[in-house]
């Protein structure tokens, strides 16, 4: 017996995959970079 | 170039430099995905599941140019002693780790239809599954370092001996029998068809530049939090 797949069920799992890791990658390098960036102006103001 | 590693000037280029490269790289990448979602045929072998290469293979290839920035930034910090290079160096390691993931997981998910298994332990998955934990070992090992304050020389060894890995990736459908496909693209040739070929190039720019962005604000995120410490235990030393 064959098993019978839908090929888009794999393409759009790959597609969710790939597209959230990319944007949670960029968000959290954005948001880590303001975060050191205001830290480091906090310090220069002390 | 050693004028960039001045880190005023470094901050100057990539105040700029890092939302630039990291809108153009996400509208060009969303724009490949939606081209090879929508627009690209099926193939003719692999049917639907083509469409998830526009994804696999510009991670693969920043997977392997995320180890490979590592090395070269590791070899210019042990060789010039530059901070900047160091930091560089320890930038590229999280995209590239989080490419190498992507790639294995989109690979593993376009494996199930095709070759009918999730994985097989051949050259290319294995040595792309080894890239992995190099990039898992490289990340433990800096924050160690940093947060201990050894020596910087440490990671840098560790990158420039773990690139080993990247020609072994390179050829390993060449030096063993795989059920992953020989390379498609060559120096100068190419066995894709350009109507998927066009869409990839536009991927692999792309996520290029999604990863040039992160790495820019990675060094900045990095050089920020050296910076304030810096700046925080000299002030705690002038009170003392």
């Amino acid at each position: 017996m064959r098993e019978s797949l839908d090929q888009w069920d794999f393409v759009i799992a790959a597609y969710a995959v790939g597209i959230l890791a990319t944007l949670a990658l960029v968000a959290w390098a954005w948001w880590d970079m303001k975060r050191a960036e205001r830290r480091r102006e906090e310090a220069r103001r002390k | 170039m050693h004028g960039f590693a001045n880190p005023k000037r470094f901050l100057s280029l990539a105040r700029w430099l890092t939302p630039l490269l990291l809108v153009s790289g996400l509208v060009l990448a969303g724009a490949a995905l939606a081209w090879g979602l929508f627009v690209v045929p099926p193939d003719q072998l692999m049917g639907e599941t083509v469409r998830i290469l526009f994804l696999h293979v510009p991670t693969a290839w920043l997977g392997m140019g995320g180890w490979t920035a590592i090395a070269i930034a590791s070899a210019a910090y042990l060789v010039w002693r530059h901070p900047l290079a160091d930091l560089a160096a320890r930038a590229a390691a999280v995209p590239g780790m989080v490419f190498t993931a992507v790639c294995l997981a989109t690979g593993s998910i376009w494996g199930r239809p095709t070759w009918g298994t999730w994985w097989v332990w051949d050259g290319r998955l294995t040595s792309m599954l080894v890239l992995l934990f190099l990039y898992f070992g490289y990340i433990a090992l800096a924050q160690a370092v940093a947060r201990e304050g050894g020596s910087s020389r440490i990671p840098a060894i560790f990158g420039l001996v773990g690139a080993i890995n990247i020609p072994i990736i390179n050829r390993s459908v060449v030096w063993w029998n795989s059920l992953h496909q020989p390379p498609s693209i060559t120096a100068g040739k190419s066995a894709i068809d350009a109507e998927f070929l066009v869409p990839l190039l536009v991927a692999v720019l792309g996520f290029s530049l999604i990863f040039g962005g992160v790495l820019l604000a990675r060094m900045r995120a990095l050089l920020g939090d050296i910076q304030a410490e810096a700046r925080l235990r000299r002030k705690a030393n002038e009170a003392a």
